[in-house]
């Protein structure tokens, strides 16, 4: 996946300007950036659910615009931000809502039965299968809704911000279980965050927006450095390589 | 999924009790033994009065039911309603437009068709503005100011139109009723109704996916701007058909699939057929109860399902203001 000279202009801001990026299956991308530096844009261009001003994202060999909804929907799964349930669902048939795009006139097959209980198995929800949605803790929603994306089987997984709300506790649970998907299934995970440390321990790569550029892109080590992160945040921080990657002390403002 | 094929099964089976009952019942009770008498005057109530209003009764509630249920899947709101959001006021506009500028007359196809197209531009309307705002309290209000701004249209309409019967023409559109219509009347509804439950449940997939939210639905693969045309043209050809025919008949969709939901699941493209036959149950039992209360004249379809939805509708918005709060 390739995003090529993206501008987005929201209103009479321009949001992204000449944003360029090429993703890799088999790893994750965190994309981190100050409130407004455009990650959720972004992200919804390269879901292909916005299509940019200038410049286009690329799947393959396609413009990801170019393909029709539904074979689109089958290969990038997409978790958007703060996700609204609208109805007392039962985790199963969410769980099932992922099959969307690839099911025929005749509902669900067995396929896709089968689809959704390795979704579920894989983000470790079995047992909620007959619950109401309404009465899931955080956590247990947030599994949930990346059990929904991944019954679709696509080959990316986007997440708009998928660890805030969550405990620490859970905010490692729903990290190690996008690192499985990426390392041990080989699709392409890209995530928007705005925890530091977390990016720095659960990304293989990572991409700071600011001004509606990229400003540094690389594995966490290389890609966050005190320079960037006053420049981008306007923070002053100490950056040491610890056990969990790096361990991130915010010191304050820049003055 | 087996609850709901029993739900439904039971569902049919009061439907066609309630049907029985809606050919004997009224100021004359024809037992079944004297419905097939040629001669029999009791034979022709049942004939040429009961049966078409029995058969109208089904199709209408069948039709409010399912559109209740598709409006309220795509706008993730439990109150929407053709009713409650002005669409049935919109092709009740329509159709007295028609009156109005004296074109009725000219084919027989004029009124309804007028009907459905003011329907559809007020389901097409709603789902715009559903689309670009978010909020529930905005979109019920945006649906109650279509409904009064059309009801006043039809008031006005009918007023200034050269009728001394206005205001009794008023009351007949604005407060649906079943009584007096004939088998031609069914003819003319039936088709439109079938194209536009038929094309509303074409949506089923969407409405499902919708419950992730629009930007959820989207990233499903679900075109929006399809769905909302077929919902626009499904829903407004299903009501206004009925409206045509009736007059506004409310609160049948926002009851039916509410009652369904604890018994059948939430899930929206579940909900579209049990809703229909859910709609034609409780406007049968409505028409039945109306010809069975004594008053002089017969209490209009649409004041009894008002009275009986509007205490229904304020249980619903208290009960979503505490989930809320």
């Amino acid at each position: 996946m390739r995003a090529e000279q993206i501008g987005v202009k929201l209103g009479p801001r321009q949001v992204l300007s000449g944003a360029s990026a090429d993703f890799r299956p088999g790893e994750i991308t965190a994309i981190l950036g100050p409130n407004g530096a455009g990650k959720s844009t972004l992200l919804a261009c390269l879901a292909g659910l916005r299509s940019p001003d200038q410049g286009q994202v690329w799947l393959g060999p396609d413009p990801i615009l170019s393909l029709p909804a539904r074979q689109r929907a089958q290969r990038v799964g997409f978790i958007p931000q703060s996700p609204e349930v609208a109805w007392a669902l039962e985790v199963e048939i969410l769980v099932g809502l992922g099959r969307t795009p690839h099911i025929g006139a005749r509902g669900l097959s067995r396929e896709d039965g089968e689809a959704v209980s390795r979704a579920m198995t894989s983000a470790g929800i079995e047992d909620l299968a007959g619950r109401d949605v309404t009465t899931l803790s955080g956590g247990e929603r947030a599994r949930v809704l990346i059990a929904r994306a991944l019954a679709g089987e696509p080959d990316w997984l986007l997440a708009d911000e998928p660890l805030t709300g969550l405990d620490p506790g859970h905010q490692l649970d729903v990290a190690a279980l996008f690192r499985t998907m990426a390392h041990d299934q080989g699709k392409g995970v890209i995530v928007t965050l705005h925890d530091l440390t977390l990016a720095a321990r659960m990304a293989d790569r990572i991409l700071v927006l600011w001004e509606g550029g990229i400003l540094s892109d690389g594995p966490p080590a290389l890609a966050l450095s005190s320079e960037v992160l006053a420049r981008a945040y306007g923070i002053e921080a100490r950056l040491t390589p610890s056990e969990a990657g790096l361990t991130i002390e915010i010191l304050g403002r820049t003055p | 999924m087996k609850s709901r094929r029993t739900v439904m099964a039971i569902l049919l089976l009061v439907m066609g009790l309630l049907a029985l009952i809606s050919l004997s019942a009224g100021k004359v009770w024809v037992p079944l033994a004297q419905w097939f008498r040629p001669d029999d005057p009791l034979s022709a109530i049942v004939l040429d009065l009961r049966l078409p209003r029995t058969l109208l009764a089904m199709t209408v509630g069948a039709s409010l039911g399912m559109s209740g249920a598709a409006l309220q899947g795509y706008t993730r709101n439990p109150l929407a309603d053709p009713g409650v959001l002005g669409v049935s006021s919109m092709a009740a506009l329509g159709a007295v437009l028609t009156l109005y500028l004296g074109i009725s007359l000219q084919a027989i196809w004029v009124l309804p068709a007028a009907a459905m197209v003011a329907a559809i531009l007020g389901v097409a309307l709603l789902l715009g503005l559903a689309g670009s705002t978010s909020s529930v309290v905005t979109f019920i209000l945006a649906g109650v100011i279509l409904n009064s701004v059309a009801g006043a249209g039809v008031a006005v309409a009918l007023s200034l139109a050269p009728n001394p019967w206005a205001v009794g023409e008023i009351i007949n559109w604005m407060m649906g009723s079943l009584a007096d219509r004939s088998l031609s009347d069914l003819q003319m509804a039936l088709p439109f109704i079938l194209v536009g439950c038929g094309l509303v449940l074409t949506t089923g997939r969407a409405l499902d996916a919708l419950s992730l939210g629009e930007t959820g639905a989207r990233s499903l693969g679900i075109n929006m701007a399809a769905t909302r045309w077929c919902l626009a043209l499904g829903v407004g050809l299903a009501t206004g058909a009925g409206v045509a025919v009736t007059g506004v008949i409310g609160f049948v969709g926002l009851v039916t699939p509410h009652l369904l939901r604890p018994l059948i699941g939430a899930r929206p493209a579940g909900l579209l057929m049990p809703s229909a036959i859910g709609g034609a149950v409780i406007v049968l039992a409505a028409d039945i109860l109306v010809r069975l209360i004594p008053s002089v004249a017969e209490v209009k379809l649409g004041v009894a399902m008002a009275a009986l939805g509007g205490p229904f509708f304020l249980a619903l918005l208290l009960s979503l203001r505490r989930r809320v709060a």
